[in-house]
């Protein structure tokens, strides 16, 4: 079977004081290569730890993850993943940056070069492939590092709040470069993110994860990310299913934070 | 008495000493208050125009509106060679800027003697106060009237010395003779009489101690003047070295004792430190060996290294080794553990293996800690080289001061002080220059 598949994961860890935290129960998923899903959901749900388990970072206690009918058991290059911030290596040049992975496989030095250097110009990096990345601002930053997960062509890209750290302009701007890059690539993508509007412009589907144990709460087959390919995404913010799924999401995320607040009330 | 009486006495002697010195800081902080007022009234007159600087309102408490001023520094070591000057009657500075100097030149004085049978009897004194190292000219004095003759005297300056103003008179002391008066005010035994330029003391056992006026300058076995430091004893040094080697080969010696040690303790201490970071049962085998060892001064192992490896090479390099090795162990544990946990997920989802891990992204990861860590290292081996040689080395520059003292040689104590801190601020400088082309990012991940 082709595409990713999440089968009946579930997570616990347990604290030094002995008791334990279902941080996931029984999360079932499938998606098909190629398929763009956000993810969203208020703290503690277990979304990043969702992430970090199809990344291969940590072992579900319960259940499997398959790429493509094989079964993940650690971190691999097929699985690429970008991060919030801090995760570019700081001691290399934008271009040894973006051509890491390539270099690590021992990938042929001029073809690397090529790739890499088309890949910034996609991601609009081009007069700064020499630039160190620390010299870049934080938008830039994020495109070096989408840059870089490209180079290494994996199967599915994960992407751990990559736009958290940006400012709303900024934070557009990667929104419609997210979106040409998944139309252009094909890529699978799975985003989390903390932010409605993000997750409803960059989802053909929506998952919304509700904390306690963390699990699947519902989703959304939404046609926002289409529409926005190529498109100004304020134009698709008109559109009017777009406010009124937004307003159900919202309602639903703020139950389910006062639940857990009330619940904390209560244990006191 | 008990111990705590005895060290009350020492808190209330060192209370003395510091509350009598207040007034001579308070006389330098006025200087540099001084000059600052002055500095404040030229640039006023220099610069009317307004840079950025100068339209900050909020600068008291504004980290980035202080910044050290040049000028500043330059005053402050033109001052300390000022007041270094001053005090030791240096020839790089005007005369009228000296403090007053010891006395040189003649004293006389007039003792009143009386013998056992009450004959009173005057005699003059003359005493002649010489600069150290000249032979002075003493006249000759004619023995005068009466039992008590005049007396002739050659005292250096800076030196008291004892009149046994008896020896030439017809009535000595053990006949019971004894002084009465100086210059015509009465003195007993163990008094003491003011005149111009010396005071002139009667010793319980009846002679005379002629102590001339010091001035306010130091002597130079205290303090030398600065160009008897830097020009006179320097080139005799550079010429001709000292204790059997030059000048170059004692500073050569300690360096290459602080650079081999270092390299020896980094070459060591650096993977110790990544295995400490990146494997548990490496850090429990040795981290009760490092806790233990970090506050053990270096300079506490001398003892220990000369009994086991002699006054030698060896015994400095290895005790240079150990004062290097745990700071480079710490350095290296703590630039393992400060990566990001993101940078590594990130190299692993690119595919990187372990190795490839530990080559790319954890040893320059860990280059930053390490610089610091050598910076400090470096510092620690200097100092400890100079207090090694202190305690006992055939040659370096800790040897020469040491030995200098040995033989009243301020001048070459105070030059060896000089190149210590000229070269240990050398090192620090060359670390962090090597810091800014090898970790650029350094603070900026």
């Amino acid at each position: 079977m082709s595409g990713l598949s999440i089968n009946n994961i579930s997570m616990r860890f347990d604290l030094p004081n002995g008791s334990s935290v279902q941080a996931l129960k029984n999360v079932s998923l499938d998606l098909r290569p190629g398929e763009l899903m956000s993810v969203l959901g208020p703290s503690g749900c277990g979304k990043t730890t969702l992430l970090n388990i199809v990344a291969g970072f940590l072992a579900p206690t319960e259940g499997q993850i398959e790429l493509n009918g094989q079964r993940v058991t650690g971190p691999s290059a097929e699985r690429g993943m970008v991060f919030q911030q801090g995760a570019l290596f700081e001691w290399m040049s934008v271009r040894e940056n973006v051509g890491f992975g390539p270099r690590m496989k021992g990938a042929d030095k001029v073809e690397t070069r090529k790739k890499v250097d088309d890949l910034l110009d996609i991601v609009g990096l081009g007069d700064f492939k020499e630039k160190a990345v620390y010299e870049l601002s934080g938008g830039m930053q994020q495109r070096v590092a989408l840059a870089r997960c490209l180079a290494n062509d994996p199967d599915v890209i994960l992407m751990d709040e990559p736009l958290g750290a940006l400012d709303a302009l900024t934070r557009e701007k990667m929104q419609s470069l997210v979106l040409k890059l998944w139309k252009e690539t094909g890529k699978t993508i799975i985003l989390i993110t903390h932010s409605v509007e993000e997750a409803l412009l960059l989802g053909e589907r929506l998952l919304v994860m509700a904390p306690r144990p963390g699990r699947i709460h519902r989703e959304y087959r939404l046609p926002f990310a289409d529409l926005g390919v190529g498109q100004d995404l304020r134009e698709v913010k008109k559109h009017p299913d777009y406010a009124r799924t937004r307003e159900e999401i919202l309602s639903m995320i703020w139950d389910m934070e006062e639940e857990i607040m009330g619940r904390s009330e209560e244990a006191q | 008495m008990n111990v705590l009486s005895l060290l009350i006495n020492e808190l209330v002697d060192i209370t003395i000493l510091f509350v009598t010195s207040l007034p001579y800081f308070a006389v330098y902080i006025g200087i540099i208050l001084a000059t600052l007022g002055i500095w404040r009234m030229v640039k006023r007159l220099l610069t009317p125009k307004k840079d950025f600087g100068s339209l900050k309102t909020v600068t008291f408490g504004d980290e980035s509106a202080v910044s050290s001023n040049f000028v500043a520094s330059v005053v402050s070591i033109v001052l300390i060679f000022l007041i270094w000057g001053a005090f030791t009657g240096s020839k790089m500075i005007p005369s009228f800027l000296h403090v007053p100097g010891a006395f040189t030149g003649e004293i006389s004085f007039t003792y009143t003697a009386e013998n056992a049978d009450g004959v009173s009897d005057q005699a003059d004194v003359l005493i002649v106060v010489h600069e150290l190292g000249q032979d002075p000219f003493v006249p000759d004095m004619a023995d005068g009237d009466g039992w008590a003759k005049n007396d002739v005297m050659a005292v250096q300056a800076y030196r008291s010395k004892l009149l046994l103003w008896d020896k030439n008179d017809k009535f000595d002391r053990k006949s019971g003779a004894k002084i009465t008066e100086i210059n015509g005010q009465p003195v007993a035994e163990g008094g003491e009489v003011e005149i111009g330029n010396a005071r002139i003391a009667v010793t319980d056992k009846g002679t005379i101690n002629v102590v001339p006026a010091t001035g306010w300058q130091m002597e130079p076995i205290w303090l030398p003047a600065p160009e008897n430091v830097f020009v006179n004893r320097f080139g005799q040094i550079w010429s001709e070295g000292y204790k059997n080697y030059s000048l170059g080969e004692h500073l050569g010696y300690s360096l290459f004792r602080v650079v081999v040690g270092f390299l020896f303790g980094a070459l060591i201490g650096i993977p110790l430190g990544y295995a400490m970071g990146l494997n548990d049962w490496f850090r429990g085998w040795f981290d009760p060996i490092v806790e233990f060892m970090r506050p053990v001064p270096p300079l506490a192992l001398i003892p220990l290294i000369i009994i086991w490896f002699g006054i030698g090479e060896v015994g400095k390099v290895i005790l240079l080794t150990l004062a290097a090795l745990w700071i480079m162990t710490i350095a290296a544990r703590a630039g393992v553990s400060g990566v990001r946990i993101s940078k590594v997920h990130a190299a692993y989802s690119l595919g990187a293996s372990k190795w490839q891990i530990m080559r790319f992204v954890i040893i320059p990861n860990s280059l930053p800690e390490i610089f610091t860590g050598a910076r400090v290292a470096m510092g620690v081996c200097w100092g400890t080289v100079v207090a090694a040689e202190l305690v006992a080395a055939e040659k370096g520059i800790g040897m020469m001061i040491m030995t200098a003292s040995k033989f009243q040689q301020t001048d070459i104590v105070i030059l060896g002080i000089v190149m210590i801190g000229i070269i240990g601020f050398g090192i620090d400088m060359f670390v962090r220059w090597m810091e800014r082309v090898m970790v650029p990012w350094k603070g900026r991940g």
